[in-house]
Parts: C-alpha cells; structure tokens; sequence
C-alpha cells in the first residue's frame, strides 16, 4: 500500500503509466472500474447474441444483417452463450464485483479493501475467464451449445454436443469465474467485518453492503458443490470418467442437482446486491429513512438461508421423486414470503416522503415495478401442479427475465447513475437518462410480455424454428413483436453508453455529495483520491437520518458530528 | 390461459388450467393492488415546494403493521396455492389410476419412437407397433406409459396433454395419460438436446376405439414386414 502515494486525487493524473495505475492496480475503485467495464464489454456480447437468435424466430431461415443464416448448431450456440455471458459475465461482475469493490471500503469508511493483492488477483482470473469464453468461440466446433445449464449426456460427449473444445473451454471458463469470486467474496466479509470506520456498528451499515456481504456468503456457501460438479464434468468429457454416464453407474440427474444447488441460490446472489443499490437510491431521492431497516435485514437473511432449499423446484419433471416435488414447492411459495415483505418494505418506504424523480430515482423505482412482475409469476413455477405444464416454456424464460433484465440491467443502471458523480467526478446528462430509461423500460415490457403468452401458449425453449409445430403456427405475430422489442430496447443503449462516456469528460463537476446523501462515501471527494478519505471518517449515526425532525437541512450525513442538542440544527456541507 | 391457445385433452388437463387460473386470480390481485398502492405513493408524495419529508422508522409495532399483515396474508394464500397445486400434482405424478394399456416412449437424438401394445393390448409381444415421430392413443383409456432415452436428456411434452416429463438414460419413467377428446396434437421435446433438438417435433393422435382399431389392423399388417420404422404412418398419410 506505502508504494502507492495518497496524491493520485486527479483522474488521467499519470505518475505511475497507464498499465501500472489502471491494469496492475491494487485499489479497490480501479479493480471496481476494472470490473464494471469488462463486464459492460461483456454485455455486448450478450447483446449480440440475443440480437442474431431472436432475428431467426421472427423471420425463420432468412438471412441476419451481420451475421447471416442461422443454423441449429449456432442457434444452440447463441442461446448459450447469451445465457452463461448474461449471468456469469455481466450480473455477477457489474452486481457484486464492480458494485462491491468500489462501494464497500468508501461505504464502510476505510481506505481499501482488506487484502488488496488478493482482490488483484481475483479479477486477472475473471479477465482470464471471459478471455478463454471469447477463445472458445474461435475452436473447431465452435462453442458450446448445451444451454447455459449444461445438462449431461450432452455436455458430457463430444458424439452429443459435436463442440469438443467449446464444450471443455465453457467448463473451464465458468469454474474460473467462481475461483475469481471467492476470492472477491472472502475479501468483500473480511473487510465488512474488520474495517468499519470508528463507531459505525453492523446496525449503521448501509443495507447494499449487507446485501453485497450475505450474496458473498451465500455464493462461498452455494458455489463448492458446483466446482466439484464441473471438474466432474470435465473428467467425463476429457479422461473418460462416467460420473454422470448412467452406461457406467453414473447419474446424470446428479449434474442437475449439483447445477441448481448452486443455481437458485446465485439468483439471490444477484438478487440482493440490487434490492441493496435500489434502497439506497429510494432513499436519498424520498428524503426518508428506509423503513423496517432491520426488519429488510433479517429478511434477507432468512430469504438466503431458504435458497438452500428451494433448488429443486427446477426439476419437478426432471426424473426426481414426485414426492420430493411436494417438499420442494413448500420451501418455493415459503420464501416468497420474505421477498413480498421486502417489496412491502421498500413501499412503505415511499410514504409520506418528498419524492425527486431524478434518473437513478425512474430505475430504482421501475426496479420495484417490474421486479414484482418477475416475482408474482414464479408462483405459476414454484407450484409444482402448474410447472408441469410451464416447465421448459417461453413462461419461464419471459418470468426469469422479469427478475434478472431488473437486476442485471435496471438495478445497474439505477447504480450506475446514482454513483456516476463519485467515479468520475462529474454529473451524468439527466435529459439523455431519461430519454434512455423510457426507452428501455418500455421496450423491455414490449419483448417480455408477449413471450408470456407465447409460453403459455405452448412455445418451449431453444426451439430455433417453429414452423414444424403447427399448434404453434399462431403465436408468429408475437414472437415478431417481441423482437421487435429487442430491437427498440437495443437501440436506446447508444444513447446510455454515448452520456456516460461523453459525461465522464464533459459532464458537470459534481462536487462530493451531489444528492445530498448521507451515507459516506460521499464525505470522500468525487472522485476519491487513492486512500479515498483525506480525513478518515468517524460515524456517529445510521444511514438513513433524512429529514429528521428539527433539524433544517433534509439529510444528515452519517459522519456529521451530532449537534448540541441546545443549539439549532447547523447548516452540514 | 392455456386453454385460450390450446385444447384440453386429457383428464388432468382441466385441473392444470383451473390451478392457473386461481394462481392468476390470487396473483393478479396482490400484483395489482401492490401497484396501484406503489404508483399512488410516487404521485402523492411527489416532491412539491414547502413540504418536507416525514421522519418514520418503521421500527415500532404499529408502524409493522402495514408490512406484517400483507405478509401474514401473503402467506395464508400461499397456503392455498400450495393445497391445490400438491393435489394437480398429486394427480398427474403420483397417484394413477390403473392401465388399460401400456405404451413405451423412446426418445434419442432426434426422434421419437413409440412401442405400442398393438391389438393384443399387451407389451412386448410380437404383435407390438413401432412407429417413428407419432403416436397413436384411443379415447377414454387410461395408458402408462414408460419413458426412455438412448442418449442425452430429453423431455416428452404433450402441451394438449398439460403433460411433460423429462427422459433420462438409463431410467425408465413411468407415468400416465387418459386422452378426452380426438384428434392430431403436438409433441415436442421440451429439454435441449443437441443440434436437432428444435426438429424433434412428433404428433399425438388420438381416435375414437373403432378407428383405432382399423389403425392397428393396417399399421401391424404393415409392421410385420418394415417394423420400427415412420413408414407405416407414411403410408397412412398422417406423419411428417
């Protein structure tokens, strides 16, 4: 840490070059910012993708502008890729990493993460991750193409998938990716635990830092089965092991629970961070303490301690006891309990506020609007009557989007904008935000709804043409509006990427505490020098104390020291 | 709705709707109201010039209140859902009523093969009728059927049916079907299963006992000297 000066306050300021400050760098801001644009590059791909598969189901067999024809084979592909690239490449890094990284030591008050080489160290192996993704689809084969899911038999034999490298270089990939977050993970509770800044308590800690640290342990705790599971997989696909080729007493159904033992657990891992970022948005543009703080705490809590429990609903039909099914819907419907409180919460908590609507305010609250969509309709699958016919349909595709588009991208976004000002300094275009929140937001709705129907019509998954299902032949029109959808959706996003980079160097200099807010990263300068506060700060309240009775000014920073009671309220800066 | 787009076919369809549609009743209410309830706060508590947030912790009983009820109710009907869901389940996936007849269901990339009992009624007997891509059931008669796979995972999904089922190698699932209503219906195969998974379509169809008898008697004519391949049913006119 000595070797790196307190003096790089100046953003582009090059003392140490180019590849030692933003490649090699051990600070936590830049390892964040490292994180965020490899996973916004990454986004692209995922946008790509999607682009070139939903061309094929509205207009089947005709060519793709920048692509061409779609055959099976990459039809497979894309929708593979576009599902491992969204989840493992785009939510987890920009959810947890980048928000993790440059949040908790400003948010908790220290000067960097507890093992800064460690965290390095974490994203060069996620770098290396995405690079060997990207490789793979370069090999003979192509990549892989046994859904994001990579069910054996097939993702075990090349004579069934026909992609012997993509196949392998997926594996391999994805496990590096989880060795990258555990590394990130141990770092994020170590340093929530040990590098408070004096006097804040665990009941003072902003509730996205509670949430970037239970999805940390809930990922540590979820994430073991599932390596053990891939380097299975990988011996089975390279050195002729049969873990899961029932030919040589292996069980294939054993992947599966393997997969989802992790997999539903990690929907809460992304879950979390974004309920976290929309609460601390909600309340700095409400003016009002978060309501029930401990309350959304210990619901978090007991909403990932049930996500160890539910996994299976994802295989009611999938050979497994029927009468497990039953056990498995219980713990389903139970944790929409605690999810519904938490929305409740997050409600309440706009009662009786003074409501901006600023751009990181229209996500943050188009998160609760769309996010509820998403939720309601998992009861339809958590039902275990009902999935059997929902199961592996367009339903579940367009319900699961309903929750991951508003954690992955409206949370992000909601973040994004809200954290702009402390990581460049300056205020993004609030005119071009909105232009590009409306945008998206309706054209989201426009994509996903229709494909509820489809689903409910009988449309199943990663079919890549439909014509030879002539039940089918009437829901055309609406797979041609769902992606005409994505193509309004996909054109809004110049208009984001254009005012972030443009807004970076042009946009208004924000100052430290542009919003007003009250949590501590904004006692730190915009943007935060290496060592992020000249002064370390001490805290002597929770981080919600907006508009409190008494006092003139409508926040009240968290390391403001506290008046004299006899005196009025003084002005805070 | 599933039965806005598609017929029901079978005995426990109807349950699957109706299970859907009380979820959509139960749902559609708590999603609305918590909308409605979400957009009024937005616009009343918009910010207006002179009035100043209130300060609520929400930490006491009385404050609770509004979140514990909801949540409290939230769970009394997730109770319900669960009553009724475990009994369509219950239905389709534990408890059936005995056969009449047997077929087997063989999956592989990228073709289904059906076994049927032929008109001995029996399985495994030399009168059995293998087609390729479609098979043939009769009104009214409750059929097992027993699931396999040659290769990979697949998913033996009748949407008419509300049935699905996921095959797996080296198992043999069991499960049943009584159809209700005749004619031609979709199969698809519902779990990804290689380069052919999206031309893995097969056709269900369902006949009247008479006709389905008339079947048998040309197809296991036919069978006799092609058997286990999609020609019969060429022939017939009534496969791909």
């Amino acid at each position: 840490m000595s070797a790196h000066a307190a003096s790089h306050a100046e953003h582009g300021h090059h003392e140490q070059g180019f590849v030692r400050k933003y490649l090699l760098s051990t600070d936590h801001k830049v390892i964040g910012l490292q994180y965020l644009f490899t996973g916004m590059l990454m986004a692209l791909i995922g946008g790509f993708t999607v682009y070139v598969f939903r061309m094929q189901l509205a207009f089947p067999g005709e060519e793709v502008p920048l692509w061409g024809r779609v055959t099976a084979a990459q039809y497979n592909a894309l929708v593979t890729t576009h599902g491992s690239v969204m989840i493992f490449w785009v939510a987890m890094p920009v959810l947890i990493a980048a928000f993790g990284n440059f949040l908790i030591p400003l948010m908790l008050g220290c000067d960097d993460m507890v093992f800064p080489r460690l965290n390095r160290l974490s994203y060069q192996l996620f770098l290396l991750s995405a690079l060997i993704l990207i490789a793979s689809f370069f090999v003979p084969g192509g990549p892989f193409g046994g859904a994001w899911t990579a069910y054996p038999p097939l993702s075990a034999d090349p004579a069934y998938n026909a992609t012997p490298w993509g196949a392998t270089l997926w594996l391999i990939a994805v496990a590096l990716e989880f060795v990258a977050f555990l590394l990130g993970g141990i770092n994020f509770i170590t340093t929530a635990m040990n590098s408070r800044a004096p006097g804040m308590k665990m009941f003072d800690v902003p509730i996205v830092i509670w949430m970037i640290v239970l999805a940390s342990l809930v990922f540590m705790a979820s994430v073991g089965p599932l390596i053990a599971g891939a380097i299975m997989l990988l011996f089975d696909q390279r050195f002729g092991t049969g873990f899961f080729n029932p030919a040589t007493g292996g069980d294939p159904v054993l992947w599966q629970h393997l997969f989802w033992f992790f997999g539903h657990p990690e929907v809460y891992v992304v879950l979390l961070p974004a309920l976290g970022i929309v609460a601390e948005v909600m309340t700095t543009f409400s003016r009002k303490k978060l309501f029930a703080y401990r309350t959304v705490i210990f619901t978090a809590i007991a909403t990932s301690i049930i996500s160890f429990f539910v996994w299976a609903h994802h295989q009611f039909v999938a050979g497994i006891d029927p009468r497990m099914a039953g056990l498995f819907t219980v713990t389903t419907l139970i944790i929409s309990v605690p999810i519904a409180e938490m929305m409740f919460i997050y409600i309440a908590t706009l009662y009786g506020g003074s409501i901006r609507f600023t751009t990181p305010m229209l996500w943050a609250l188009a998160f609760i609007a769309e996010f509820l969509i998403g939720g309601v309709t998992g009861i339809y699958l958590g039902a275990a009557g009902s999935d059997v016919y929902f199961h592996d349909t367009y339903f579940v595709l367009a319900h699961f989007h309903y929750t991951f588009f508003p954690i992955a991208f409206i949370a992000t976004f909601a973040g994004l904008t809200y954290w702009f000002p402390k990581m460049f300094g300056r205020m993004m275009d609030e005119r071009l935000g909105k232009i590009h929140f409306w945008g998206t937001i309706i054209a989201f709705n426009v994509i996903f709804i229709p494909l509820f129907l489809t689903g409910a019509g009988g449309d199943h998954r990663r079919i890549f043409d439909y014509s030879l299902f002539p039940e089918l032949a009437g829901l055309q029109g609406l797979r041609v509006l769902a992606t005409i959808g994505l193509l309004v959706l996909i054109a809004f996003q110049p208009i984001f990427i254009y005012n972030f980079i443009n807004s970076m160097f042009r946009g208004k200099v924000a100052g430290a505490n542009p919003w007003r807010a009250n949590t501590l990263e904004w006692a730190a300068p915009s943007p935060p020098p290496h060592g992020n506060f000249p002064e370390m700060p001490v805290v002597y309240r929770g981080p919600y104390e907006y508009s409190v009775e008494g006092r003139d000014e409508d926040y009240w920073p968290q390391h403001v020291p506290p008046d004299d009671p006899k005196r009025p309220a003084e002005q805070v800066a | 709705m599933p039965y806005w787009y598609l017929q029901q076919a079978s005995t426990f369809a109807g349950d699957v709707d109706n299970l859907v549609l009380l979820i959509t009743v139960i749902v559609g209410f708590w999603f609305l109201a918590a909308e409605f309830i979400f957009f009024w706060l937005i616009w009343r508590f918009r910010a207006r010039d002179g009035h100043k947030a209130a300060y609520v912790a929400g930490e006491t009983k009385r404050e609770k209140r509004w979140v514990s009820y909801p949540h409290y109710a939230v769970l009394a009907f997730d109770i319900l859902i669960l009553i009724f869901a475990l009994r369509v389940w219950n239905d389709i996936k534990i408890s059936a009523p005995p056969a009449e007849e047997r077929i087997r269901v063989i999956a592989q990339q990228w073709a289904w093969t059906f076994v049927h009992a032929g008109p001995d009624g029996v399985l495994d007997t030399a009168d059995d009728i293998r087609t390729v891509d479609d098979m043939h059931v009769e009104l009214d008669k409750t059929y097992h059927f027993e699931l396999h796979s040659r290769d990979v995972v697949h998913s033996f999904s009748v949407p008419v049916f509300r049935l699905k089922q996921d095959a797996v190698p080296g198992r043999a699932i069991l499960g049943w079907f009584r159809p209700t209503r005749t004619g031609e219906f979709d199969i698809q195969c519902a779990e990804i299963c290689g380069i052919g998974h999206g031309l893995m379509p097969a056709r269900l169809i369902v006949r009247t006992p008479e006709e389905h008898r008339a079947w048998m008697a040309e197809a296991s004519g036919m069978a006799s000297a092609t058997a286990g391949t999609g020609l019969v049913a060429r022939v017939e006119g009534e496969g791909q």
